[in-house]
């Protein structure tokens, strides 16, 4: 797969206009997630009812992969419960631990399999990641400080 | 036609013969210098990556290194390989002689009176954290102020913090212009009696402004100031010349021109060197070991405890070699046609914004585009073929004086030739089209 068809493909769109961008009048809880390498930053506000994310909003600074990881997890999590939640973000944690020679079961993956092509530049798989590790946090419930990739 | 249209039709008849001016100037010098030669010596050069032919600008992050260098290592560990001072042998004998015999070379590349003001160093960093430890830290008590720049490198701002935060001393800023020119409006503010270190870089990694050196540590001795000068962006780029510049102390990083890594230089005043503790301790630094005592070895040899980096000593004489071969004064008139090229080929790209002055500038050129993240820019570059980096190029302040979390920089070396800058530019068409 080429850096072209990588960036052609929902990625680009969910870069270029990310869903969910933006502060909402109310949340319940918010944190910050840091690339210190690359100076990507994302902030996202979460609203919960009860145990599950009601609604998930971002926003921040990055590359067109950051952002866009960034977009399709509000997507994929908006209405979850905590545990499915979690579950999906396991899922894709362990998505871009799966080498990259080895084939993506769309079907298991869904929408996540968009952003497999990541896992071609390992340079930019932290870049992938750090939506994901910083509503991980959110949900373990450890928001009183920021997250870094470091 | 209306006006607008009038002085846009102007801009573009004065724009492209203009490039096309540089374009000719930097093929002239080309020519002069031999380069299609000269890019020979490097074998890198003739590699490809991703399938297409490299275009190598990341060079102020480190150059390639030419034949000579590559062989004058391999000779040394196939013949020469021994230690330094220590073997009564044929072998240690020798390569001691070469092994001096650099330092000469270094010392006359950069212009010391003495020999013995060269330390070798693992590299600029080193060099810094030297100073730092065995000049400044036994030295400044609190009310002393150690100046640095808003363009430093990490690497010539954190050991003066940590200084600054052991002796009490201040750490103060000076600022740059929007030119990203350094701010010298309200110099006798900063640059004051009570400044005891004033550190700053002679080329900035991320702007590619090189800094009015002379000058300034003439002013800084004016209030009595010791100034160290961060090299390593300057060295291979223009003639440098320690004694004419008058600088206390000056960095500079092997494997940034066009030598191995993990090899630095450190040129001290002499007076200065002798009258510093040793920075690190052990074998080889030695006069006489008693248990109750030990008398230090004079300068340099105080500086360089333990086996030190004998091949990237002889790697980093080949260098100088090479870079002697060209000819300084060749390389700087043959960069700065190429950089002027650059500059003027890059600015007319739509969304572009480079950073620094136009002039004077040497090796980097760091930029952003509206429509692409730093990290993209470079992405689609190496698809390419084309090596650039992005990111904060380890000077943090820089981009948040800018406002900026990350740039996208090309920088050159004299290996590098007017139709590669030619398929940079292309490229970041092609970035525009993708995320435009």
């Amino acid at each position: 797969m080429s850096t072209r068809a990588l960036y052609e493909k929902i990625l680009l769109d969910h870069a270029k206009n990310p869903r969910n961008f933006k502060v909402p009048e109310k949340f319940d809880v918010k944190l910050e997630g840091f690339n210190p390498l690359c100076g990507d930053q994302f902030t996202f506000y979460i609203v919960f009812e009860g145990d599950v994310v009601k609604s998930i909003y971002f926003t921040g600074n990055g590359c067109a992969i950051s952002k866009a990881s960034a977009s399709i997890l509000t997507t994929l999590l908006e209405g979850k419960c905590k545990d499915e939640a979690m579950n999906i973000i396991q899922s894709f944690m362990n998505l871009m631990r799966t080498p990259s020679n080895e084939k993506v079961d769309e079907e298991k993956f869904g929408k996540l399999a968009v952003l497999a092509g990541v896992r071609e530049y390992p340079i930019r798989i932290k870049c992938a990641t750090l939506p994901w590790h910083t509503v991980e946090k959110i949900l373990q419930g450890e928001v009183s400080s920021q997250v870094t990739t470091e | 036609m209306s006006e607008f249209e009038n002085i846009k039709l102007y801009k573009n008849l004065f724009l492209d013969p203009n490039t096309d001016k540089m374009r000719l100037r930097a093929e002239f010098l080309a020519r002069k210098i031999g380069l299609e030669t000269l890019r020979g010596q490097f074998p890198i050069l003739d590699t490809s990556v991703r399938g297409k032919p490299l275009v190598y600008l990341d060079n102020a992050a480190t150059t390639q290194k030419p034949q000579m260098v590559i062989d004058a290592i391999n000779r040394y560990y196939s013949r020469e390989n021994a230690n330094v001072h220590r073997g009564i042998h044929y072998l240690s004998e020798k390569i001691t002689d070469k092994y001096e015999e650099v330092r000469s070379k270094v010392g006359r590349f950069i212009g010391a009176k003495v020999d013995c003001e060269i330390v070798f160093t693992k590299g600029a960093t080193e060099g810094i954290n030297l100073v730092a430890y065995s000049y400044a830290l036994p030295r400044l008590k609190p009310g002393d102020e150690i100046l640095i720049t808003y363009m430093e490198h990490h690497s010539n701002l954190v050991p003066w913090q940590v200084v600054a935060n052991k002796t009490g001393a201040k750490l103060r800023v000076l600022p740059i212009t929007d030119d990203g020119l350094l701010d010298l409006s309200n110099l006798q503010e900063y640059l004051t009696e009570k400044t005891r270190i004033f550190a700053f870089t002679y080329v900035s990694n991320v702007l590619g402004t090189i800094n009015p050196v002379k000058e300034l540590i003439k002013k800084a001795h004016e209030v009595g100031a010791v100034v160290v000068i961060d090299g390593a962006q300057a060295i291979a780029h223009f003639p440098v010349n320690v004694q004419e510049i008058d600088c206390d102390f000056f960095v500079a990083s092997g494997h940034k021109m066009y030598g191995p890594t993990g090899i630095g230089i450190l040129y001290g005043r002499a007076p200065l060197l002798s009258e510093m503790e040793p920075y690190q301790t052990g074998g080889s630094m030695i006069l006489n070991v008693k248990f109750e005592e030990t008398t230090y070895a004079h300068i340099p040899h105080k500086f360089e405890a333990g086996t030190p980096n004998i091949e990237g000593v002889i790697g980093l004489g080949s260098a100088i070699d090479f870079l002697n071969s060209v000819g300084m004064q060749n390389i700087c008139m043959y960069e700065e046609s190429l950089i002027n090229y650059a500059y003027a080929k890059l600015s007319e790209v739509p969304g572009i914004r480079i950073l620094g002055p136009h002039t004077p500038r040497a090796g980097a050129i760091s930029f952003t585009m509206d429509c692409a993240h730093p990290h993209d820019i470079s992405q689609i570059l190496d698809e390419e073929g084309i090596a650039t980096r992005a990111g904060h190029h380890c000077a943090q302040p820089v981009m948040e004086r800018f406002g900026l979390p990350a740039t996208a920089r090309a920088s050159i070396a004299v290996y590098n030739t007017p139709d590669e800058i030619d398929l940079l530019v292309k490229a970041l068409h092609r970035v525009r089209e993708i995320f435009g």
